[in-house]
């Protein structure tokens, strides 16, 4: 900080000084909940304490030994793909027919595409719940699947129609040019090059499912995703093991992000 | 039908629209049924018979009111301690080095990406009877008895802005980054004071930003449930924990219809005035 500061006039110092030490407490306030996790996870301690008196795996045992735990991990992976190929390729599919299509009443289908953001999550919850009540889907894990591609839709047409208007057109024309169908130019030609877009979209598909509460908690029933047994748990008594669990979801969703780096666009928030 | 369809076919015009529309055709179908339709079907219960009476009763009895308030009072807060936590920020990752950069974003990232119920869950810990900061104040002899940190307001507060903030500072980042760094050296050699430089060029060209963050964390914080149901502790109720109490307690779902549509309205209402503050912007631009 202070090596570009020297290049400014001097009297500028004491302000980026105090920019700087406010932001380093903002940015401390950021990690607390992050940082007080992990000893906490390895806590020796029967309850929660803190600093913890020892190291010990015994939560992380208990959260591999409880079938409960294991039974909600696997619901939610379930669920989590599932909404990411459904998303994806919905997402997707939408994503080219509004960034390429010209057709009347295409404004109201990018509006409900996006309203899914906009509108507050516990009513999109509410709303599903009253449907699948009357078609008996609730603590199905396919009906939570459903309503996560409702909200995760979205997501990927943002990240995928990004990519496609960036994307210039006249190369899949010369590929028409050079005799090839449209469907064969676009898969030839196109695709390859919005692929990191697309997996990007995929994996923002997953970690919305994987992380999502409220629609969970109306449609998982007693068939429970991993986030709202933690609720649950979180609610009845503050059990260790949950960060335990929460290291394993922290861990699980960094993993995400990485290989979304390598294999994909990335997907930076900073970039919509 | 088939006239229309052989008019179409001779302009052209169905070969050029026939692919758009059915790529399009799944997902809006989809939406349709499992989102628009039961949406507009929740909103139409609330008026289902024939009166208004559950608004009536959102919007007169004393206990909704209060809820109603206090859901604004608490979106506000957030609102404007998210801003002053952001801006500073937002401003310090567009000056500061790159090795700085890379930690600042660090720190902005991980926990954006942690799930909001892990970190409502490690706030527990944080501000509990027996958690850090009280068993390290009392540890160190500053205070005798535990506080309440816990299950108020402004534990709620801690718990919001730790979520929302990110949503200001990405928006405020992104128009930081393109202010053009030679104005404010402009303003400075005109002989502006640093802080008349600020609040003449730097903060009106940021506006965009600060409306965009603004509007978004507003939007966010009146929808919230997961925050204040655990560190409110049944003592803060927002509209959407009201929401959620009638349907899966009270099997209220005329009231709950009548809440959701209150608070969609609110929440188009600020989104449309956020749209409506950006063009009038635009235009000053």
């Amino acid at each position: 900080m202070t090596e570009t500061g020297s290049a400014r006039p001097r009297r500028r110092n004491w302000g980026r000084l105090i920019l700087g030490a406010y932001c380093g407490i903002v940015l401390m306030f950021l990690m607390l909940p992050i940082v007080v996790v992990f000893p906490l996870s390895f806590s020796s301690a029967s309850y929660l304490q803190f600093p913890p008196p020892g190291f010990s795996l015994q939560w992380y045992e208990e959260y591999f030994n409880t079938p409960s735990w294991i039974k909600a991990t696997i619901v939610s992976l379930q669920v989590g793909v599932g909404t990411t190929i459904l998303a994806t390729i919905l997402g997707t599919m939408v994503a080219f027919s509004l960034v390429r299509g010209r057709y009347p009443g295409k404004a109201w289908v990018d509006r409900l595409v996006a309203a899914p953001i906009v509108v507050p999550n516990i009513i999109i919850a509410v709303a599903i719940y009253g449907l699948f009540a009357d078609l008996h889907l609730i603590g199905s894990w396919y009906g939570v699947m459903i309503g996560h591609t409702v909200y995760a839709i979205p997501f990927v047409v943002l990240v995928v129609s990004a990519a496609l208007r960036n994307f210039d057109v006249s190369q899949e024309h010369a590929a028409m040019g050079l005799g090839a169908s449209r469907l064969r130019a676009v898969f030839m030609v196109t695709f390859p090059q919005i692929k990191p877009a697309i997996i990007s979209g995929a994996f923002l598909a997953f970690i919305t499912s994987f992380d999502e509460l409220i629609i969970a908690l109306f449609l998982s029933g007693s068939n429970m995703t991993l986030p709202k047994k933690m609720f649950e748990n979180i609610i009845s008594e503050i059990d260790p093991t949950i960060s335990a669990v929460s290291v394993l979801q922290i861990v699980l969703v960094g993993a995400v992000l990485f290989l979304s780096q390598r294999l994909g666009a990335g997907v930076s928030p900073l970039k919509s | 039908m088939n006239a229309v369809l052989s008019c179409f076919r001779r302009t052209g015009a169905l070969r050029e629209h026939a692919g758009p529309v059915a790529l399009s055709l799944p997902t809006v179908i989809f939406l349709l049924i499992l989102f628009a339709v039961p949406v507009v079907q929740l909103m139409l219960l609330s008026v289902q018979s024939g009166s208004f009476e559950h608004y009536e009763k959102a919007f007169t009895d004393e206990l909704y009111v209060t809820v109603l308030l206090n859901t604004f009072e608490i979106a506000l807060f957030v609102t404007v301690i998210s801003f002053l936590l952001a801006y500073p920020l937002a401003y310090f990752l567009t000056v500061a080095t790159p090795m700085w950069r890379a930690v600042g974003m660090f720190c902005l990232l991980m926990p954006f990406w942690t799930s909001i119920l892990v970190r409502t869950y490690a706030w527990m810990v944080i501000l509990g009877r027996r958690g850090i900061i009280n068993e390290t104040l009392l540890s160190l002899g500053i205070i005798d008895a535990p506080m309440s940190l816990l299950y108020n307001t402004p534990a709620v507060l801690v718990g919001m802005v730790h979520v929302l903030m990110p949503y200001m500072v990405f928006p405020l980042y992104a128009v930081m980054r393109r202010v053009d760094p030679n104005l404010m050296q402009a303003a400075f050699g005109l002989g502006a004071p640093s802080w008349r430089a600020f609040v003449r060029v730097y903060f009106p060209m940021t506006m965009p930003g600060v409306l965009a963050g603004a509007s978004l964390v507003f939007i966010l914080s009146m929808g919230f449930f997961i925050t204040p149901v655990l560190l409110g502790g049944g003592r803060v109720t927002m509209i959407a924990v009201l929401i959620e109490q009638f349907v899966t307690e009270f099997l209220a779902w005329e009231f709950a219809g009548a809440l959701s549509m209150a608070l969609l309205t609110f929440t188009l209402l600020v989104y449309g005035a956020f749209k409506w503050l950006m063009k009038s912007e635009r235009n000053l631009a």
